[in-house]
């Protein structure tokens, strides 16, 4: 398996925040749009992380306009330009799945430390 | 054409410079050596023949050994022919490397397939099985029906595909793209997966 790393070790970010799952990110995401870049946020909490290696990625949830909205990110995707952590709570589960069932201020309950 | 021989690394995927993620198979190539060099004179047809993975010498026979010592090289566990070698420079004894290959080349790659048993024919041949449990069939589900009636033919036709050893024959894909060559560790990176496990032996051509 040494020489699969070999070839990811030149596209595996390091300079990534540590982050789990429960915490609140903010992710700066590039948007290519014709031919003009510019970078979009998405800040929302953090509901499940899988994979290593190339293949990571993590969940992203957040509430808006009342209507809930899940991205999925690969973790070291090219199209990421930085990741924020904003916030980060204890959490009981490493997936937050029971958050899509849940009102608002229960899920503040819920994440806060 | 020309080609190299290598081994299977595994898959993985690596994002292009659109931030697109590839799935593509590492796969070790090289450094082959040509090992003998066939003329149309002398053997009736042009090949080169390239040998790949070095392996101890009390591992080789004597005929083996005075092949190798022609080419003044390492004995080699996998010896391969490439019809029609196109490539600069092709000498007896001269390494050839990865770099062979460029960044968006087509490929054909042949390797071993796994071995899968003594399978059915649905798994086999793609049979859709009798298909019904019901009006007195309740162990014909995944059998081939008839392989021959009773008045005509009264026999069972030659290359009727039926239940048997699959796998573990050689296999060649076409047309994968080559996404990254790295010199320096001898590996490729080819778009999409490959025939066989891993460790496999494979030979890719352009």
């Amino acid at each position: 398996m040494n020489k699969i790393k070999l070839v990811e070790a030149t596209q595996l970010k390091t300079n990534l925040p540590e982050f789990s799952t429960g915490d609140t990110l903010n992710v700066h995401v590039r948007v290519v749009e014709g031919d003009k870049e510019r970078i979009q946020q998405f800040q929302g909490v953090v509901i499940g992380k899988r994979g290593s290696g190339m293949g990571a990625t993590f969940t992203i949830r957040k509430v808006s306009d009342g209507v809930g909205v899940e991205r999925i990110f690969p973790t070291h995707s090219p199209r990421i330009a930085k990741i924020e952590k904003m916030k980060s709570s204890r959490v009981r589960r490493s997936k937050l799945y029971y958050l899509r069932d849940l009102a608002a201020r229960q899920i503040r309950q819920k994440t806060s430390l | 054409m020309s080609g190299i021989l290598g081994k299977k690394v595994g898959m993985t995927s690596i994002f292009d410079e659109n931030g697109v993620s590839i799935p593509c198979t590492v796969i070790e190539a090289g450094p082959c050596f040509v090992t003998q060099i066939r003329t149309k004179e002398k053997d009736g047809y042009e090949a080169v023949q390239l040998g790949f993975d070095e392996k101890p010498d009390r591992l080789v026979n004597k005929p083996a050994k005075g092949h190798f010592a022609k080419a003044n090289v390492k004995a080699l566990r996998l010896l391969r022919e490439f019809r029609d070698f196109k490539a600069a420079g092709i000498t007896i004894g001269k390494e050839v490397k990865v770099d062979l290959f460029a960044k968006g080349d087509k490929v054909s790659v042949t390797a071993k397939s796994k071995g899968k048993g003594f399978q059915g024919v649905v798994r086999r041949h793609h049979f859709s099985g009798v298909g019904m449990t019901t009006h007195g069939q309740s162990d014909r589900v995944r059998a081939p029906g008839s392989i021959g009636s009773s008045s005509y033919p009264s026999r069972v036709f030659k290359g009727m595909r039926m239940a048997g050893r699959m796998g573990f024959r050689n296999v060649t894909v076409k047309n994968l793209t080559v996404v990254q060559v790295i010199l320096e560790s001898n590996l490729i990176l080819v778009k999409g997966s490959v025939p066989g496990a891993i460790n496999t032996y494979v030979e890719i051509t352009k």
